[in-house]
């Protein structure tokens, strides 16, 4: 569940938790293009490490490293089924450009779980839910998204309780071949779903007697308004997209492996 | 024999649920285990099967380390009630559910049959053995829950919270009941912050008092439960008989009582002494 963590809000004043929803969907947005625009190793090395020096002005870096530690399992599962499956194409040989290849296409990945975890943990689901509101996103989907978001710790806590539960009844997770292992989790699945559907029941029914959605046009306490940094961090983003594509279209980048040997 | 030798616990996202606990629990104790919402009984008792284990410090049961042997071996001998029953229900019948930690714990298919039967008998819920857990009311789920933990029959048995969402009479049951498994020389340990409940145990429970992960205090329940100062630190009332009781000090009357048998018998002494 620690994979969760990573992407749970928390309250603090800094830069970039002081930035406008909107820009930091805007820099997610920017990063996933600039991800999938290439597949060198070295470009997305910099990708990668361009963005760190966010994750300490932002002072998220114990949240950050929980979620990267999370996905550790799913990291690894990517970089041997792209080095497997290479190996195998090639006609069972190994080499190191396949290695670079398959630790590209794992970088890919975890800059991808980087640029979302930066703005989820520097962004409040309500400033979300508003800044969707404002681009014109029915209201209703708007809360249920950002419900969705807050309920996750929830959901994961009533995990963990069912997990103790079950294995005071003698349920051994761990145990078996395979297909055992999956059987294991039946017991697990089951009381989750029924509880997390009981819980949005509650839910709905608490929401309703507060006379959710009794107006058509709901009006807001505060407004979203995009200050002077707001402008300059989108403008550096267009930009660094630009020259992304620039880049991309002119040069090439050349692969580690052919520099070093 | 339950000892928790200096116990600390940090849960991983770095809150402090246990500072030093200490406690040894004598085979056939009745123990409460009170205080206020936070102040870590739960995560204790989550501890004496070896779902937790401690960050520093130990838990021995019968001797052995809670870290050296895995929660399944232990639970077959520390039965765990959960709080809310809706947390394991996932089987079609009742009579499957309560087979489910049989099947685990390893029992034969001919001593499961006779453990069910011997289970719904004892909590009165017979008559839904095919019926569907889900569909039962929130008392009868508790029950349920209950029924599947003592078919094994564990010789020490913990409830986490078994009061809440029952109502009077069934609580009345509960008490009766657990006196009862207790009188059969388990040892049974209670974790709640229902102070009447506690009060009206006759024999009254041994009474562990928790506030923001320690032990405050640790004793008869005539004795904690009826000081004052003890009660507030662990944000708890004193039961109602203990208030009129400290009230009526002045006039002479003890204040260390605890629940209407002990006032009946206190009144009634005076009135004809005099």
């Amino acid at each position: 569940m620690s994979i969760f963590e990573g992407f749970v809000f928390r309250r603090i004043d800094t830069p970039i938790h002081r930035l406008d929803p909107r820009v930091k969907f805007l820099y997610t947005l920017v990063t996933l293009v600039l991800a999938i625009l290439f597949n060198e190793f070295l470009a997305l090395f910099v990708l990668f490490v361009g963005q760190l020096p966010l994750i300490w002005v932002a002072r998220v870096q114990r949240s950050w490293a929980r979620t990267m530690k999370g996905s550790l399992a799913l990291v690894l599962l990517i970089f041997f089924t792209n080095l497997l499956t290479r190996w195998a194409y090639a006609g069972f040989r190994l080499h190191p450009v396949y290695l670079e290849e398959s630790l590209a296409m794992t970088l890919r990945f975890l800059i991808l779980v980087e640029s979302f975890s930066i703005f989820s943990l520097t962004t409040s689901p309500d400033d979300l839910s508003l800044a969707m509101e404002q681009a014109g996103i029915p209201y209703w989907f708007c809360f249920a998204f950002t419900t969705s978001i807050r309920l996750m710790p929830a959901i994961a806590r009533d995990a963990q309780t069912i997990v103790n539960a079950q294995r005071s009844r003698g349920l051994e997770l761990e145990r078996g071949n395979f297909l055992t292992r999956i059987k294991n989790y039946i017991p697990i699945l089951v009381p989750l779903i029924v509880t997390t559907i009981r819980r949005s029941l509650e839910l709905a029914e608490a929401m309703e007697s507060r006379a959710w959605g009794a107006t058509e046009k709901r009006t807001s306490l505060t407004q979203l308004e995009m200050g002077k940094t707001d402008y300059i961090a989108t403008v550096f983003l267009l930009i660094l997209l630009a020259l992304a594509i620039y880049i991309r279209v002119s040069t090439r980048i050349p692969n580690l492996t052919s520099l070093i040997l | 024999m339950i000892v928790v030798e200096n116990v600390y616990y940090t849960y991983p996202n770095g809150v402090e649920a246990l500072k030093g606990v200490s406690l040894r629990i004598k085979d056939g104790e009745f123990v409460a285990i009170m205080g206020e919402n936070g102040a870590g009984k739960t995560t204790l008792v989550l501890h004496l099967n070896g779902l937790l284990k401690p960050t520093k410090g130990r838990v021995l049961v019968d001797g052995v380390d809670t870290r050296e042997v895995s929660v399944a071996q232990l639970s077959r001998k520390v039965g765990l009630v959960f709080q809310n029953p809706d947390s394991q229900f996932f089987c079609s019948t009742v009579e499957e559910e309560i087979a489910f930690a049989l099947k685990n714990f390893g029992f034969s298919q001919e001593v499961i049959e006779k453990r069910i039967t011997w289970a719904l008998n004892l909590m009165n819920l017979k008559q839904y053995r095919h019926r569907s857990p889900f569909t039962l009311s929130g008392g009868e789920k508790k029950r349920v829950a209950l029924a599947a933990v003592l078919a094994w029959d564990p010789q020490i048995l913990i409830l986490d919270e078994p009061t809440i969402g029952q109502d009077y009479r069934q609580k009345e049951k509960l008490r009766q009941f657990i006196l009862q498994l207790n009188s059969q020389g388990r040892t049974v340990i209670i974790v709640t912050h229902d102070v009447e409940f506690v009060a009206d145990c006759v024999p009254a429970p041994r009474v562990v008092l928790m506030a923001g992960g320690r032990v405050i205090a640790d004793g008869d329940a005539e004795e904690v439960l009826t000081n004052p100062e003890l009660v507030k630190k662990a944000s708890l009332i004193q039961p109602q008989i203990s208030q009129v009781f400290q009230e009526l000090a002045d006039l002479g009357l003890p204040r260390n009582v605890l629940n209407v048998y002990e006032a009946r018998r206190i009144i009634l002494e005076r009135w004809r002494g005099r």
